[in-house]
C-alpha cells in the first residue's frame, strides 16, 4: 500500500486568491501545494496567434451555461495571466448594497474604509500604475472624448501594467508576450516559490473528503497537456488545511461534488452567482464624424480605425458611481478591447430584420472592424446565478480539446438586471450616436445567455449562514478548515473590474487562515513582507489582524 | 456540401465558380467557406468532428420540413438544404439557434467555429492566414504583425487629456 502524500496546506488554484494564501504561509512557514487545472506557462510561451491549441486557447477556458457563460483563466497565474490588468477599488456604496437579500450583504465587519489597507497591501505587492492621458489608447481617448461631447466624465483606468515595457499589441488574452502585464507570475508567486511552495499544474482537482484524523484528503485527476478532454491519471492529497481558490465557475463545483464524502454544503454554495453585471456593445464609428466633432487625429491621416491598437481598458465613465443613486441604477461604461475569436460572433449588426448576429449585415459590420469601440458596461445584477448537479469532473464537460465546454450555470436575469442592463444600453447609445458619431448594438444574449469575463460570488462571505456559504473570515460554513479565498466570496457586483476587490479580500483572509492553520498544529506565524520586500502595507493593517486572528 | 451552405449563412461569400451550390453568393468578398470552416470543423481540436455528418443529415431533415412548411419545392439534385433559397437559409437558422429550441446548443457550435473561421482563421497560424491573404482577417484590416510574427503599436494614443476626471476620485485613481 503506498502512503498518501501528506502537506500543511493544499491550495487549489493559482490565481489571485490561492496565489496570495499561498505565497503568505509559505512565507509563515507552512509547507504548501498549489494544484493548478492549467499549464504552467510564462513570457516567450505567450504567443500572438488565434489559431486553436496556441497560448490563446490553452490558458482560456470559456464555459457555456444555460443563460449565462463565462471566461476564465486556466493557467498557473489563473485570470492574472489572462485578464486586461484594471485594477480599480469598488466604490464605496458597493459595500452597503442590498442586493436580492433586502438587508446588506457584505459582512458588516467590511467597508470601503476597513478594506482600504488590504487594497493599499496589494498595491504594494502588484505594481499598479495611474495611468495618465500619455497612456491611453486611442480607443480609450475616443472613449473620453465622447464622454465629454455629451457631458459626461472620464476616467484613465488604473491597471497593473508596466507602461516601459508595454507595446499596445492587445494580446492580453493569450498571456503578456512583453512581460508587461504584471500578473501573479512576477509577485506573489515567485514569492511562493521562494518560501518553498510547490505548484504542479495540469492538476485539477475533483473533490474533497475528510480522513480520520479530522484532516482533509483533496482528490485530482492529471489532465493531458494538450487536449484538456483527457486525463492521464489520478491522486489525492492530504491537508491540514484548504484553500479553495479554483475561481467562482469552479469552486462551487469541487465543493457541490464533495457534499456525497463531507456531508452538506451551506445553502449558498453554487448559489447567489453573479456575472458582476456585465454586458458589451459595440459602436461602429463614423470615422469622419470622429475627425469633425470629437477633433481627433492620429496623425497619420486617420481619425481612429485602431480598434486592434492597446492594451485592453483604458478609459471609463464613472458617472453613475454615485452613492446617493437608488440600486440597480450604479454602473460604470468602460472602453475594452475584445479579440476576434472568442466573442466577436455575439456582436450584432444594426438594422435589418434578422438577429443580426450572422448574414450580410455581419458581415458588412466586420468589415468596419478597425472601426469599432466596444464599451463593456459593469451593472448591480441579482445574483440569479445557480449550479445545477456537478459534471462528471472538472466544472464542464469539455467539447473541444481547450477553451470550450458545457457548464451546469443557470441564470434567468431578474426585472433588476434587465432593467439595469437596459439603462446602461440606452446611455452608451446616447453618448455614441449623438450627431451621428456611431451606430451601437449591444451584444446578444441569445447564443450563450449572458456574458461574463467576471464570476463572482457562488460560495460567498456574508454575516447571514442562509445566504452566505462562508463567515466573514472565508472559512467554510460547517467544514472548519476549509477556506475560499477567490471571486466566489465577493458577495456580489462590484460595479467596477473586481481582481483588485478579489485579492484585497484575499490578503484580508490570511490572518484567519493562518489562526485555524496553528489551531491544527501548523507551525505558521502571520506577518510576511510584500512579496518584493515592501513593509508599509503591512504596517497599514497590523491593527486590524488581531481581530481576524481572534477564535 | 450542406455544412458549407450552413457557414455561408453565418458568414455568406461571393461564389468560388459560376456553378457553386453551396455558397449562395449572397455577398462580395470570401465569406465562412472560403475562410476555411469546414477545415476548421474537420480538425478534431473542436470537438465537433465526430458528429458533422449527424449535423449536415440533421440540418437537411429541418430544411425538408422548414420546405413543406412554407410551401417551397426545393431542387433535389441538391442537399435540402442547399436547395433553400439564402434567405430561407438564414430564417431557417434562426428558428434553430433560437431561445427555446432544443437542439440550440449543436447549431450554435456549429455557428460558433463557422465564424472563427472567418474573423480569426482559428486553424491556422496567424500570421500564415494573413500572408495568404486570409478573406475574413483581410476584409477585418488586421495588419500585418512584425517580421518576428508580433504586434508592436508604437504609436497608440491621442496624447492629451480628452475628458475631465470624475471629482470623486481617490488618488490612487479610483473611484470613491
Amino acid at each position: 500500500m503506498t502512503s498518501t502524500e501528506r502537506t500543511d496546506v493544499l491550495v487549489v488554484g493559482t490565481g489571485f486568491g490561492g496565489a496570495i494564501a499561498a505565497y503568505h504561509l509559505a512565507a509563515g512557514g507552512a509547507r504548501v501545494v498549489m494544484l493548478e487545472r492549467g499549464p504552467w506557462l510564462t513570457g516567450t510561451d505567450f504567443e500572438h496567434d488565434y489559431k486553436l491549441g496556441s497560448s490563446y486557447t490553452r490558458i482560456f477556458d470559456f464555459v457555456v451555461g444555460d443563460g449565462m457563460s463565462t471566461l476564465g483563466g486556466n493557467c498557473v497565474g489563473g485570470g492574472s495571466v489572462v485578464y486586461f490588468a484594471a485594477m480599480p477599488r469598488a466604490p464605496r456604496f458597493v459595500f452597503e448594497r442590498r442586493g436580492s437579500i433586502a438587508r446588506r450583504m457584505w459582512p458588516s465587519a467590511i467597508t470601503r474604509d476597513t478594506l482600504d489597507p488590504w487594497y493599499d497591501r496589494v498595491a504594494e505587492s502588484i505594481p499598479i500604475t495611474h495611468q495618465g492621458w500619455e497612456d491611453v489608447s486611442y480607443a480609450g481617448g475616443l472613449w473620453a472624448a465622447a464622454c465629454r461631447h455629451a457631458g459626461r466624465t472620464a476616467n484613465p483606468v488604473p491597471a497593473a501594467v508596466d507602461n516601459g515595457k508595454c507595446v499596445n499589441c492587445n494580446w492580453m488574452m493569450a498571456g503578456c508576450r512583453f512581460d508587461a502585464k504584471q500578473s501573479l507570475l512576477f509577485n506573489y508567486l515567485p514569492a511562493a516559490l521562494a518560501h518553498g511552495a510547490e505548484i504542479r499544474p495540469l492538476h485539477e482537482v475533483q473533490s474533497i473528503s475528510r480522513t480520520d484524523d479530522g484532516h482533509y484528503r483533496v482528490n485530482y485527476k492529471l489532465v493531458h497537456d494538450e487536449d484538456y478532454r483527457l486525463t492521464t491519471g489520478d491522486g489525492a492529497i492530504e491537508a491540514k488545511i484548504i484553500v479553495l481558490a479554483a475561481g467562482a465557475a469552479a469552486t462551487p463545483v469541487i465543493l457541490q461534488r464533495s457534499e456525497a464524502t463531507l456531508g452538506p454544503m451551506p445553502h449558498a454554495v453554487g448559489r447567489y452567482f453573479s456575472g458582476n453585471g456585465e454586458r458589451l456593445n459595440t459602436a461602429v464609428l463614423n470615422e469622419d464624424r470622429v475627425r469633425d466633432l470629437l477633433g481627433l487625429e492620429r496623425g497619420d491621416g486617420l481619425a481612429y480605425a485602431a480598434n486592434q491598437i492597446g492594451k485592453g481598458p483604458t478609459v471609463a465613465n464613472w458617472d453613475r458611481l454615485d452613492g446617493s443613486l437608488p440600486e440597480y441604477t450604479r454602473y460604470s461604461l468602460e472602453q475594452l478591447y475584445f479579440p476576434p475569436g472568442l466573442g466577436t460572433i455575439l456582436a450584432t449588426a444594426a438594422g435589418g430584420s434578422g438577429p443580426g448576429w450572422y448574414g450580410v449585415g455581419k458581415k458588412e459590420m466586420l468589415k468596419r472592424w478597425k472601426s469599432w469601440l466596444i464599451i463593456f458596461q459593469m451593472i448591480e445584477d441579482d445574483n440569479e446565478g445557480v449550479f445545477g448537479p456537478p459534471p462528471e469532473r472538472g466544472n464542464a464537460d469539455r467539447l473541444s480539446q481547450q477553451m470550450l465546454g458545457i457548464g451546469r450555470l443557470q441564470y434567468r436575469p431578474t426585472a433588476n438586471t434587465r432593467k439595469a442592463w437596459a439603462m446602461a444600453d440606452a446611455e452608451v447609445k446616447d453618448i455614441l450616436e449623438r450627431d451621428g458619431l456611431a451606430t451601437v448594438t449591444p451584444w446578444t444574449n441569445d447564443l450563450v445567455g449572458a456574458y461574463t469575463v467576471h464570476p463572482l460570488a457562488s460560495c460567498r462571505i456574508g454575516d447571514d449562514p442562509h445566504t452566505s456559504a462562508l463567515d466573514d473570515r472565508h472559512e467554510l460554513r460547517g467544514h472548519p478548515g476549509i477556506f475560499v479565498t477567490d471571486g466566489s466570496a465577493v458577495p456580489g457586483a462590484l460595479t467596477v473590474n473586481p481582481a483588485m476587490t478579489i485579492c484585497a479580500l484575499a490578503e484580508r483572509a490570511v490572518p484567519g487562515i493562518v489562526r485555524a492553520a496553528r489551531e491544527r498544529g501548523v507551525e505558521v506565524t502571520y506577518g510576511a513582507p510584500a512579496p518584493g520586500g515592501g513593509t508599509s502595507g503591512r504596517r497599514g493593517t497590523a491593527p486590524l489582524v488581531p481581530a481576524l486572528m481572534r477564535k | 456540401m450542406t455544412l458549407e451552405a450552413f457557414a455561408d449563412t453565418i458568414i455568406p461569400g461571393e461564389k468560388r465558380y459560376p456553378e457553386d451550390r453551396a455558397v449562395a453568393g449572397a455577398a462580395p468578398g470570401g465569406g465562412a467557406v472560403e475562410a476555411g470552416a469546414i477545415e476548421l470543423l474537420e480538425w478534431d481540436a473542436t470537438g465537433l468532428t465526430g458528429g458533422l455528418d449527424d449535423f449536415a443529415r440533421a440540418l437537411d431533415a429541418h430544411a425538408l420540413a422548414y420546405a413543406a412548411q412554407h410551401g417551397l419545392a426545393l431542387d433535389e439534385s441538391v442537399p435540402p438544404f442547399v436547395a433553400l433559397p439564402f434567405e430561407d437559409r438564414g430564417a431557417l437558422v434562426g428558428v434553430l439557434t433560437a431561445p427555446g429550441h432544443p437542439e440550440k446548443e449543436l447549431w450554435i457550435s456549429l455557428a460558433l467555429f463557422s465564424n472563427m473561421a472567418y474573423d480569426s482563421a482559428a486553424h491556422m497560424h496567424t500570421r500564415d492566414a494573413i500572408a495568404a491573404g486570409h478573406p475574413g482577417l483581410t476584409a477585418m484590416g488586421i495588419t500585418t504583425p512584425d517580421p518576428d510574427g508580433l504586434w508592436r503599436f508604437p504609436a497608440y494614443t491621442y496624447g492629451r487629456a480628452l475628458a475631465d476626471l470624475h471629482p470623486d476620485t481617490t488618488p490612487s485613481g479610483s473611484p470613491a
